[in-house]
């Protein structure tokens, strides 16, 4: 009995398919979008978000009557979060499927690869979640490169919107600790200066240490000694904990702040109790476009979209308001079109800066009483 | 032999052994000037971070005597110690989350007040880290160390190492204990109190009174148990007939034996007391700093050894001695030299020493054995 059944449903999935192949050859009129995301590999989650957040951004699209009259087809490719892998896919849906527009990939260090392939091939590519600067830019010219998108934040921005959010709370003086070894923090923390003394803030004392450190007494005494305003911590949660927790017995009184390495189930709610972090989105802000996207990702889904989802729905939506905007399937012109597009995304609000990075409002989210909420979303 | 100007000149420098000491002189006064001004210009800052550093080196006492006490004996650096005191802090962990240890005296016998059944209870957790610790120490010193008792020094120390990595990946695996940091609530509450002129007051999250000087409950914990255990071990080692023994062997293995003393069991019990010792330093470091994984013992382990070192490895005081000295030594150079630079400043101790006087503070010059 299970057998025939198995039988019945194998013959549905193959029908299924060769219906989705005729599908796709049949229609000339389509504009394909391929969606590189790592299915499979060391973060098959963060690929499911990515590839269900840009599925849904291409069938309301559909829904109301496609791209410049054409209807969207999704090419999805496992990239593996992997160079090879992502090379190999990106290189299969340009060349076999005729893509012109790429999604994608999740993870920095494939996306570099793909993008030198799309870059060469003329082939738009927008990654919704790559962080690394060398994604849009070519590192060994310091030039961008022309088809090359992202639509998360960089690194260092954190930083200044934090600076900007500790200011606008009244906060006067600041204190910053850092892993010297860590480019992420470091980033982060040059950010948070530079624009905390622009705004009219003081940096009252800058201790650096390094990732094996358990012991931040010496430090921590200072930072009570300098009575500081605010904490400025823009690390990893494994160490936000351990000096969160020693923060508190050494009669620390400062505000700590960070950045999205805090976001971490992992994170010990005690220690970081009344702290702030920026993050790339929050499903509890309450501008309603973020409401209504949340709404109908859990009607499809049936679960809360994560950052991963999100960007991947907000990229592509920035892809096809591009291809609109161009008034034509050519990558040459929707280039173009994307780097001068100012578009209301439920991340925030983007427009791309000389480097094709999206300049955009984050969210900042509290500690408090054991629950990580909302606080305010700040825009640059 | 090479007779220009230059090469001689160099020759001669290089002869005086003294420039080396005068250097190492001026650094080292260097320092001091540092840390005078340091205390001039704010001295409660400068006894705040002095308490900070005791809380520090009484717990690198607790691993640094393992590492003196098992050299004192068989003439061995046991490298594995640092990981003997990991397994400690987990041990300890499990203990609390898992089998509640700490509640049993309140469950036993539930007409305790609160105070003495939650003493009561940390006691019995601290006894059975240290008791886990000290059978795992038996256990390695009977398959990894005693069939190399007459091999050359080098191959016991070789295999110290790789007992190290054995513990760290052994306590990685899932099954184990855990690849992951684990964080954890402390199952007590921490309170802070600021000393100060006007009296002693609790501190609740607001910021600590002028010219205060800040003590945590946990650092009472850390110093309170410490030296209730380095008492302990002085009694075993002055006043028992095992102390009088483990001397014994310690002086001269051979002779030891010929006056029946059982040189084995002596030596299985000296890595006992010394990886028990660690096993508590384990648990302190836990509710010290509410954070373990695998490699947590590598760092402390090593600065314990320079400790032991430092204060002339084999000597017990002198263990003591070295492990509150490194503790003072990281948590000033963090303060007024440089963060960074702490743990460089640390083990530079360890070169000084050797450079200037090898067997330590408190060490005896090495005797020629027959």
């Amino acid at each position: 009995m299970s057998k025939r059944l198995f039988v019945v449903f194998s013959l549905l999935v193959v029908a299924s398919l060769v219906l989705t192949a005729c599908g796709g050859a049949a229609g000339g009129d389509k504009i394909k979008v391929a969606i590189l995301a790592p299915l499979s590999g060391p973060v098959p989650t963060f690929g499911v978000s990515t590839r269900d957040g840009a599925l849904l951004a291409i069938e309301e699209w559909n829904a109301k009557g496609g791209v410049l009259g054409k209807q969207i087809e999704a090419v999805v490719a496992d990239s593996q979060c992997t160079a090879d892998p992502a090379v190999n896919a990106a290189n299969k849906v340009i060349d076999q499927d005729g893509v012109k527009y790429i999604v994608g990939e999740v993870c920095s260090k494939a996306s570099i690869p793909v993008s030198e392939i799309a870059e060469a091939k003329g082939v738009v590519q927008i990654s919704p979640t790559s962080t690394n600067p060398a994604v849009t830019v070519d590192p060994n010219t310091g030039k961008t490169k022309q088809y090359i998108f992202r639509a998360c934040f960089i690194d260092p921005f954190q930083g200044l919107v934090m600076a900007k959010f500790a200011l606008g709370q009244g906060k006067k003086t600041a204190f910053i600790m850092y892993d010297k070894g860590n480019d992420y923090v470091l980033g982060l923390a040059e950010a948070f200066e530079k624009s905390f003394t622009e705004g009219g803030g003081t940096i009252v004392g800058k201790e650096a240490y390094t990732s094996q450190d358990t012991d931040f007494s010496a430090i921590l005494t200072k930072v009570a000694d300098s009575k500081a305003d605010v904490l400025f911590l823009p690390d990893y949660y494994n160490i936000v904990n351990l000096v969160g927790a020693q923060a508190k017995e050494r009669g620390v009184t400062a505000v700590m702040m960070g950045g999205d390495g805090w976001d971490s189930s992992d994170l010990d709610l005690t220690a970081a109790d009344g702290g702030f972090f920026s993050n790339h989105y929050s499903a509890e802000d309450t501008r309603p476009i973020v409401q209504d996207f949340v709404k109908r990702y859990e009607a499809k889904y049936g679960s809360k979209p994560d950052a991963l989802a999100t960007l991947a729905y907000d990229a592509t939506n920035l892809l096809l308001a591009a291809i609109e905007k161009a008034g034509a399937d050519d990558p040459a012109k929707v280039k173009d079109a994307l780097a001068a597009l100012q578009y209301d995304a439920v991340s925030g609000k983007i427009t791309f800066d000389a480097s094709h990075n999206p300049i955009k409002s984050a969210v900042v989210m509290q500690v408090k009483d054991g629950k990580v909420v909302f606080a305010e979303s700040v825009a640059p | 032999m090479n007779t220009s100007p230059a090469s001689s000149f160099l020759q001669k420098i290089i002869e005086r052994r003294w420039l080396g000491k005068v250097f190492l002189l001026l650094v080292t006064l260097l320092a001091a000037w540092q840390l005078v001004s340091a205390l001039q210009t704010n001295p409660l800052l400068f006894l705040q971070q002095i308490v900070n550093g005791l809380q520090l080196g009484f717990v690198y006492a607790l691993i640094a005597l393992g590492y003196t006490m098992v050299y004192g004996i068989v003439r061995l650096i046991n490298f594995a110690h640092g990981d003997v005191f990991m397994i400690g802090a987990f041990v300890s962990f499990y203990s609390v989350t898992r089998f509640q240890a700490h509640l049993w005296p309140k469950a036993l016998l539930p007409g305790l007040p609160d105070g003495v059944a939650i003493a009561i209870g940390a006691i019995i957790v601290i006894v059975i880290s240290m008791i886990s610790c000290a059978l795992l120490a038996i256990i390695i010193e009977r398959i990894a160390y005693k069939p190399l008792r007459n091999a050359p020094r080098i191959s016991a120390l070789i295999t110290a190492i790789g007992v190290s990595f054995f513990l760290e990946y052994f306590a990685a695996l899932q099954f184990v204990f855990t690849p992951n940091f684990i964080t954890y609530k402390r199952p007590i509450e921490v309170v802070t109190w600021a000393i100060s002129a006007n009296g002693i007051v609790p501190l609740r999250g607001n910021a600590p009174p002028e010219g205060s000087i800040l003590f945590s409950n946990i650092a009472l914990i850390i110093i309170l148990t410490s030296i209730a255990l380095l008492l302990g071990l002085q009694f075993i080692v002055r006043q028992t007939r095992i102390g009088k023994a483990m001397r014994a062997v310690a002086y001269d293995k051979q002779t030891a034996r010929l006056m029946g003393i059982n040189a084995d069991g002596i030596i299985s019990t000296t890595f006992a007391i010394g990886a028990a010792l660690a096993g508590a330093g384990g648990m302190l470091y836990a509710i010290a700093f509410s954070q373990i994984f695998f490699w947590m013992g590598i760092l402390p382990g090593l600065k314990s050894f320079v400790a032991a070192v430092l204060g002339g490895i084999g000597s017990i005081p002198g263990a003591f001695v070295g492990a509150l000295i490194m503790g003072q030594a990281e948590v000033l150079s963090a303060a007024y030299i440089s963060t960074p630079l702490r743990d460089a400043i640390a083990f530079s101790i360890l070169i000084i020493v050797l450079l200037v006087r090898p067997t330590g503070i408190f060490g005896e010059p090495e005797r020629e054995k027959a």
